[in-house]
């Protein structure tokens, strides 16, 4: 089976900073892929990377057998791939409706439309007509998922989603995850909390520096083996 | 190279290189020289320089609060005006020396600015541009309808008297050249000397990201409020110069002292000069003057050139000439920054 | 009664107001552009006019029927090839782009037109008037640009809150990074906005050369008043761009009144009286400039 998306060599740029070095990766089709490391690993700038949203230095991105190096990220949403950012990035003074709707332009068919959206997040229904800057973080983060599920995409990439929620909302929103895996998408997740990261995902791949240390299956790795590479503490002394 | 492997001990913060000590020693050199130039040069070629002083500190004052303030003022005009009007008044109805109401009026711009900053400093970025020509017009209605006859109302004032008084024609040229020299000198080192100080660092900061300036004790409003006072006191300066130099001015009107041409003039010289930079605004200054002294004898054709070549830099080099040469080259001539120097490659960046 | 005429006139002058700033509204709404060239751009439609009139004897207002189109493929094009390259090289940038097209049009229209006079036949309407009163006479050709004015505001504010392209519109405005996340394609998006906006620009500058004669350097008084109008309004509210010049219109007006001289400076006066007094009610915030998404 061919990969839906593969990353070769790629590079990429945050300002003056190497963010991204080097990555090369696969993706099968209907994986979850959880990408974890710390705080400026460079996992936020791939997943962009990935998602047309930052021209990388050098290397490329293949989806579904095409290169799309060179696509916007509007023609890659065209295409299938859908970027839930980092810190939601709702549109403000946009209802929850209309930010859903905003999406729903990209002209792709699929099973998801507002009233599917909503049946798969029930909390959302009577905050349909509420502005997105009212709304709570847990209702941010399942109107962030919605939006891009409106893309209808075969890849989705969530960027930190749990970030700032309370353990109880996070709850929700993985449970939420949980049937979408099971239905099956294909899924990368940046996420922090490890324990999560490894409990949704098929594969896990720790980021350090802008590169890949670690990779392999969740079931394989034990928490020792993945919190060094998390941390760099067996690197070798690597010219920089 | 990482910046994690460069250890602290290896990198040294640098302000003057070699090159930055030889040009600003070569800078004062060729201020003083050109001090010389009403004893070399023709009655001709005095009159373009000080229209080009002129437009230097034009170019330098607008700059100062764009590309160092993040301020777009549309208004500056209006201390221009206020400049050449607080001049004319100082020296006919006070009978003061006219170079010495030139360099009062100059403080007037000061004093006025800070009203007005009070005012709209507050304003957003549209509104704060908006409100800078709003209020550069209202100067110029308020002086149209002064009834005092130094003033002259809407039929405008002259200078002729004051100078004539006291100077031969040749003398005011010279003093006035002197005085436009001496002006863009101060206020070059004024701005130098504000920019490498503390102010300097506050506005970079604020031109980042106001919001986490202010949180680290940047005080924003007094930073942006010096900037404004000093560049309308300049913009008095610049207008104090324009009143020596052409003696007769008009508060409205096509060839009015407070005409928003002043204001493209200034976009055009900073934007092709280069932007946030220090020595851009002079060299559009002197992009312009070229233009000005050499092109086609104004008309239409002047004007459309002069349009295409601001959209042609907008569209290609739109860091201006300097920005460009600063961003291919990582030259900086006139120490205002700061630059990481790694003790032993010798290399720095900017 | 020369005080309610006063108002009256205001108001309506506010609707001339409000139609130049629409596009004024929209460009810097959408894409934070101030452009120096509307001015030129509103002047263009009233020479097109004048040359559909004089050579196609047709009546300004059916002279519209083909120089909207026009203006509307102009103002796409405009913003595909010289706004978008100059909106992101920097914030400023497309005040050099703009400011170059407001002189090289201004110096092109002299050229083609000479600097003589011209006016525009506004037709049976521009001699009628409903007569109200012996002091209060209301002429039929204001209530009509006022109209417009409503008409094409409440067109445009039906249109961002009620179709996807309004929708987009707002997103992108909002943050544009994101939207094209969303599979918007912004800059198709603001080259809409730009092809609106010209077009406003185009039909402002129709009734501007019915209601008052131009030449290639007109107009720069009233863009001054339009974008005051804008600001006033609330930059970002169509409905205040309305509102905005009816305010402006009216304390203009009224200034009059007390002396012809004080035309402008009355509206100068409201102008930052306004604006103090909001910036007063947000609780004297310092309101910061609004970020961009990176």
């Amino acid at each position: 089976m061919s990969a839906l998306l593969a990353v070769e060599g790629l590079d990429v740029r945050h300002g003056l900073l190497q963010a991204v070095r080097q990555v090369s990766f696969e993706v099968a089709d209907g994986e979850t892929l959880a990408l974890v490391g710390a705080n400026g690993a460079g996992k936020t700038t791939l997943l962009r990377a990935i998602a047309g949203a930052h021209t990388p230095s050098g290397g490329r991105v293949h989806f579904d057998g095409r290169d799309i190096t060179r696509l916007s990220a509007h023609q890659r949403v065209k295409l299938g791939i859908a970027l839930v950012p980092e810190g939601r990035r709702l549109f403000p003074n946009l209802t929850v409706e209309e930010n859903l709707r905003v999406a729903g332009g990209a002209g792709r068919s699929g099973a998801w439309t507002v009233d599917t959206v909503l049946d798969a997040f029930p909390l959302l229904g009577p905050l349909r007509r509420k502005q997105a800057v009212s709304l709570s973080g847990g209702e941010q983060q399942a109107t962030a998922i919605g939006r891009a599920l409106m893309t209808n995409p075969r890849l989705l990439l969530l960027d930190e989603v749990s970030l700032g929620l309370a353990p109880v909302v996070v709850e929700g929103v993985y449970r939420s995850l949980a049937s979408l895996i099971e239905g099956g998408a294909t899924v990368i997740l940046v996420e922090q909390d490890l324990g999560r990261a490894m409990s949704v995902a098929n594969r896990v791949a720790c980021m350090l520096e802008g590169r890949i240390v670690l990779e392999g299956n969740p079931g394989e790795l034990t928490r020792e083996q993945v919190t060094e590479a998390y941390f760099g503490l067996r690197r070798k002394e690597a010219s920089a | 190279m990482s910046v994690a492997s460069v250890a602290a001990r290896d990198a040294r913060i640098q302000r003057w290189t070699p090159l930055s000590v030889a040009f600003t020693g070569g800078l004062a050199g060729i201020v003083a020289v050109l001090a010389f130039a009403p004893v070399v040069l023709g009655e001709n070629s005095q009159n373009n320089l000080i229209q080009l002083y002129f437009l230097i500190i034009m170019a330098m004052m607008w700059n100062a609060l764009a590309g160092y303030g993040g301020l777009v003022s549309v208004g500056q005009q209006g201390f221009i005006g206020i400049g050449a009007y607080a001049a004319v008044f100082l020296s006919v109805q006070h009978s003061l020396n006219p170079y010495l109401s030139m360099l009062l009026a100059t403080f007037v711009g000061a004093a006025l600015a800070i009203p007005v900053a009070a005012v709209v400093l507050w304003f957003k970025h549209g509104a704060f541009a908006i409100a800078t020509w709003v209020v550069a017009e209202a100067f110029a209605i308020v002086v149209s309808l002064d009834p005092n006859p130094a003033i002259g109302g809407g039929t405008g004032t002259s200078a002729l008297l004051p100078f004539n008084l006291r100077y031969t024609p040749t003398q005011r040229l010279h003093y006035t050249y002197w005085a436009a020299l001496g002006a863009v000198a101060v206020l070059l080192l004024l701005l130098f000397v504000l920019l490498r100080s503390r102010l300097g660092g506050s506005l970079q900061a604020i031109r980042d990201d106001e919001e986490a300036a202010a949180s680290v004790g940047v005080r924003v409003l007094l930073g942006k409020g010096i900037l404004f006072v000093v560049a309308g006191a300049g913009s008095a300066a610049a207008g104090t110069i324009i009143l020596a130099w052409q003696l007769s001015i008009l508060p409205l009107g096509p060839d009015s002292i407070f005409g928003i041409d002043w204001t493209a003039k200034m976009i055009f010289m900073v934007l092709v000069g280069g932007l946030g930079t220090f020595e851009g605004p002079i060299i559009g200054a002197v992009a312009l003057y070229v233009l000005q002294t050499y092109g086609p004898n104004g008309g239409v054709w002047y004007f459309v050139l002069l349009g295409g070549i601001a959209i042609g830099f907008a569209l290609f080099l739109p860091r201006g000439i300097w920005g460009t040469i600063q961003e291919r080259f990582n030259v900086q001539l006139l120490p205002v920054g700061y630059r990481l120097r790694n003790v032993t490659t010798g290399r720095g960046t900017a | 009664m020369t005080w309610v005429s006063a108002i009256v006139h205001g108001i309506l002058l506010g609707g001339f107001y409000a139609l130049l700033a629409t596009g004024l509204a929209l460009m810097f709404g959408v894409m934070r552009i101030i452009n120096l060239a509307h001015g030129s751009l509103a002047l263009i439609g009233a020479y097109m006019a004048f040359l559909f009139v004089e050579h196609a004897h047709i009546s300004p207002y059916l002279a519209l029927a083909p120089i909207l189109p026009v203006a509307l493929v102009a103002g796409y094009a405009l913003q595909r090839t010289m706004l978008e390259r100059s909106l992101r090289a920097g914030q400023l940038v497309p005040l050099l782009t703009t400011f170059g097209l407001l002189i090289v049009i201004a110096n092109l229209l002299q050229y083609f037109f000479s600097p003589d006079v011209h006016s525009l036949d506004e037709g049976r309407i521009g001699a009628a008037a409903w007569n109200v009163s012996s002091a209060l006479a209301i002429p039929w050709f204001d209530v009509l640009t006022l109209g417009i004015a409503v008409f094409l505001l409440g067109g445009l504010q039906l249109v961002l809150q009620h179709t996807q392209l309004g929708r987009e519109l707002r997103a992108t405005a909002e943050d544009p990074d994101t939207a094209e996340l969303v599979g918007v394609n912004a800059r198709a998006v603001y080259a809409r906005a730009t092809a609106i906006a010209v077009a406003t620009a185009a039909l402002a500058g129709v009734f501007y050369g019915m209601r008052t004669s131009f030449d290639p350097n007109a107009g720069a008084a009233e863009l001054l008043y339009a974008f005051e109008a804008v600001v006033i309004g609330g930059i970002g509210s169509l409905w205040g761009t309305l509102w905005g010049g009816i305010v402006l219109g009216v304390a203009q007006l009224v200034g009059a009144q007390i002396n012809t001289e004080y035309f402008a400076l009355s509206g100068h006066v409201v102008f930052l009286a306004v604006l103090v007094v909001r910036v007063a009610i947000q609780g004297g915030r310092l309101t910061l400039v609004p970020r961009r998404a990176t």
